[in-house]
């Protein structure tokens, strides 16, 4: 099965290619989306039998490399069209193929009657395709395909409502962002390579490859250098401070495409990159470190902002940045297997909570249209009681909810509290990082308040959509609930493939399944690790579970904030932000990142253009090329008197120029 | 051959009669036919010049001349008729359309 591999992002290519050139003539809604998920579908159904006979193989032996096809090969130069699968990229495409299956069945549904359904489908399956690239990759470059793939799908999506200049703008800004993170990713890439080739003459870009030759690097210096480029690439992919202010506005596109790209997998990217190259990556802990605060700082940032936004996908993309930040203060502790974890775990959550948000509005949507209303069906301050509506949604959104918050028992307490507790324990940076974990604790707080602010402004109270239309309010229709279903349950039992240690043992010693899955991914990097390492402090059981403990408590006390201020007494948001009307305006506008961007990068730049275009086009260029032209033209006004258009003329001037050769052959 | 010099000087003539005819004359068929005389001029060199070598070559050449003016005619004469049904003159001062 494993020498299939090929066919996993093969399947939606065709999808892709179907859809893409005959969807327009096919026009009939079902047998597009019919081929758009029976192509991700297939690569699922693949995937899947490639896991079953991985997880049948002994551990040393879960590593295959698939040549598809010798791509470039130069001098030294070698990189071939080939895939490898090993644990981690068996759980991405997993990942990619099961959430895009089930965003592929509900988009049939949320998609219905769209203008360019076809389109739709067809940009949905290259991008899945893409994504399977860069997952299953067996070197950089072929990363790299899949990394700029979903970036230009993600352009597409997010402008799928072009006409919109919202949307335009919202696509156009996630593309240059993009682009200047893959600028990073490519610096990164050069470095490394000529490094190790010109160094140790090991000119390679194979991952296998560099994962033999990582002892060669040293730590720090060059592989600092190198590693914070590859970061500056994961922080555009996957939104993490500087370069996120794309992800929020990347709401613009269909709800589906925020679950399936801009929650559950393109954003993850940076995080699987890390992962990937994590025997690089522990060699630098200059820029582990980087990772480590740019994630923390990420988490709380967009944790804050999320308490504030009124639109309901928008509280979700925040969220999105918040979680990842999560996942990169995984990374940048050494503890890859937690992020990685969290990465599975949030995918399923955070596609659920996406997908329902998208039934939510769906229903809004009809709701309002049916009234002839205008109001704005994504702000949450239109809507309220919705439980009653639409039962199967809310009990599903609730799970997700509670799974994000860090309820235990749901599968984000097992994978978030291991983030925090390795953020905490992990002796890569030291003994203890108390700073890490704490900012990490109140950006989990930050995340049970606004995410239960949400639920309860949409699901309970009074219904605030007016009362003429309340009665439209549905359920969606099974295409839409069954996705919602099956990611919900997966949002509650998807942790526990990885209990953290000290439960597993209070349960009869059941191991840690993810975390012996991914072992041998990240033996290498572990090894460095702990080569580097502080001194070990260890820390005890009592230590662990009082701290998860805190973490419970600290969830529970977000959940309670949100519920006195926005069920028990619904007055009190309103008297804090008079009280406090410079925070809540500050937070509101996002803490005015956007304008501060506008200020400092899009101005300049589109002053510099201006002045470029003014200035020197039209001066300079524009000048020198008229300039010639005139002057040919006043000469050519001169010699034009000659081209008289009378015979005699020119018979005159033949017979003078005779005259005058001839003169000078007889008297020289 | 003492007498070549007359010879050229006569066709010298009439050439040159022919080039002012050429240059100063108005009237198409009247260039025309001017510049039939310079061709009978260069004609009348060939062969006072052919006699004078005692070279055939010459003579051959002045056939050929002959056949290029007969055709010339014919084109020539041609085009005027066709001009003067335009513009009903064969006037060269009105032959100007080429001009911008």
């Amino acid at each position: 099965m494993f020498d299939k591999v090929w066919l996993i992002p093969f399947f939606p290519l065709i999808g892709f290619l179907i859809n893409g050139f005959f969807g327009k003539k096919i026009k009939n809604e079902a047998v597009i989306g019919a081929i758009g998920t029976l192509a991700i579908f297939s690569s699922f159904v693949v995937s899947t039998l490639i896991l079953l006979q991985m997880i049948g193989l002994p551990a040393e032996q879960r590593v295959f490399e698939k040549v598809v096809f010798p791509w470039i090969h130069s001098g030294n130069f070698k990189a071939d069209m080939a895939f490898l699968l090993d644990p981690l990229s068996c759980i991405m495409i997993m990942v990619v193929t099961g959430v895009g299956s089930l965003i592929h069945l509900y988009s049939i549904g949320y998609m219905h009657g769209e203008e360019g359904f076809y389109r739709f489908f067809a940009y949905l399956n290259l991008f899945c395709m893409s994504m399977l690239l860069l997952v299953l990759g067996s070197n950089m470059l072929v990363m790299f395909i899949g990394w700029e793939g979903v970036g230009l799908c993600s352009y597409l999506l997010i402008g799928y409502y072009f006409h919109k200049k919202s949307a335009g703008d919202a696509a156009k800004k996630a593309f240059v962002m993009n682009r200047v993170g893959d600028f990073g990713f490519l610096i990164g890439l050069f470095t490394l390579y000529w490094w190790l080739g010109s160094n140790h003459n090991v000119w390679t870009i194979n991952f296998t490859e560099l994962k033999a030759a990582s002892q060669l690097l040293p730590y720090g210096g060059v592989v600092t250098f190198a590693t914070l480029c590859f970061f500056v690439g994961a922080t555009g992919k996957s939104a993490q401070l500087p370069l996120y202010t794309w992800l929020p506005d990347a709401m613009e596109g269909p709800t589906p495409v925020s679950a399936l790209i801009h929650a559950a997998t393109m954003v993850t990217a940076g995080v699987y990159m890390i992962g990937r190259m994590s025997f690089v990556f522990v060699k630098a802990p200059e820029t582990m470190l980087v990772v480590a605060v740019v994630g923390a700082l990420t988490a709380i940032f967009a944790a804050t902002i999320g308490t504030a936004q009124n639109d309901i996908k928008r509280v979700l993309a925040y969220s999105t940045v918040s979680q990842l930040g999560f996942m990169f203060l995984a990374m940048g502790v050494g503890a890859f297997t937690a992020g990685i974890f969290h990465l599975m775990t949030h995918a399923f959550f955070k596609a659920c909570l996406f997908l329902g948000s998208g039934s939510v509005i769906h229903a809004m949507h009809h709701a309002l249209h049916h009234g002839h209303l205008h109001d704005d069906p994504q702000d949450m301050r239109n809507m309220g009681g919705l439980k009653k509506a639409m039962p199967i949604t809310f009990i599903t959104f609730l799970v997700s909810t509670i799974a994000i918050a860090g309820i235990p028992g749901f599968s984000g307490f097992f994978s978030k509290d291991e983030i925090l507790w390795q953020a905490f324990s992990n002796p890569y940076h030291g003994t203890t990082n108390a700073v890490l974990w704490g900012i990490g604790a109140i950006a989990a707080c930050f995340t049970a308040f606004y995410m239960f602010r949400l639920v309860f402004m949409t699901f309970y109270g009074e219904c605030r959509i007016n009362a003429k239309v309340k009665n439209h309010l549905h359920e969606s229709p099974l295409v839409i609930t069954i996705p919602l279903m099956v990611l919900g349950f997966l949002a509650v039992v998807g942790g526990y493939i990885g209990l953290p240690k000290v439960i597993g043992d209070l349960l009869g010693g059941i191991p840690n399944y993810f975390e012996h899955w991914l072992e041998p991914v990240f033996e290498q990097a572990n090894h460095y690790s702990a080569t580097y390492a502080h001194q070990g402090g260890h820390h005890s059981h009592a230590l662990e579970w009082g701290l998860m403990g805190l973490s419970v408590v600290i969830a529970v006390v977000g959940i309670t904030i949100a519920f006195t201020l926005y069920i028990k007494n619904t007055e009190l948001p309103k008297k804090f932000t008079a009280a406090f009307p410079g925070l809540h305006r500050a937070v509101y506008n996002k803490w005015y990142v956007d304008e501060l961007y506008d200020y400092v990068f899009v101005n300049p730049c589109k002053a510099f253009g201006r002045f470029l275009w003014k200035g020197f086009d039209v001066l300079v260029i524009d000048g020198i090329v008229n300039g010639v032209a005139n002057v040919v033209m006043a000469f050519s006004g001169i010699f034009r008197y000659l081209q008289s258009g009378l015979i005699y003329n020119y018979a005159f001037s033949m017979a003078f120029g005779v005259v005058v050769i001839l003169g000078y052959y007889l008297f020289k | 051959m003492e007498n070549l010099n007359s010879y050229l000087i006569v066709s010298a003539v009439l050439f040159s009669i022919g080039t002012i005819g050429v240059l100063t004359r108005k009237n198409a068929i009247v260039i025309f036919m001017c510049i039939e005389l310079m061709l009978n001029a260069v004609n009348l060199t060939f062969v006072a010049l052919s006699r004078h070598l005692g070279n055939l070559d010459g003579q051959v050449f002045v056939f050929f001349v002959m056949t290029v003016a007969a055709a010339e005619a014919a084109v020539g004469l041609a085009l005027m008729i066709a001009f003067y049904n335009n513009k009903e003159s064969i006037d060269v001062e009105d032959m100007n359309i080429m001009k911008l």
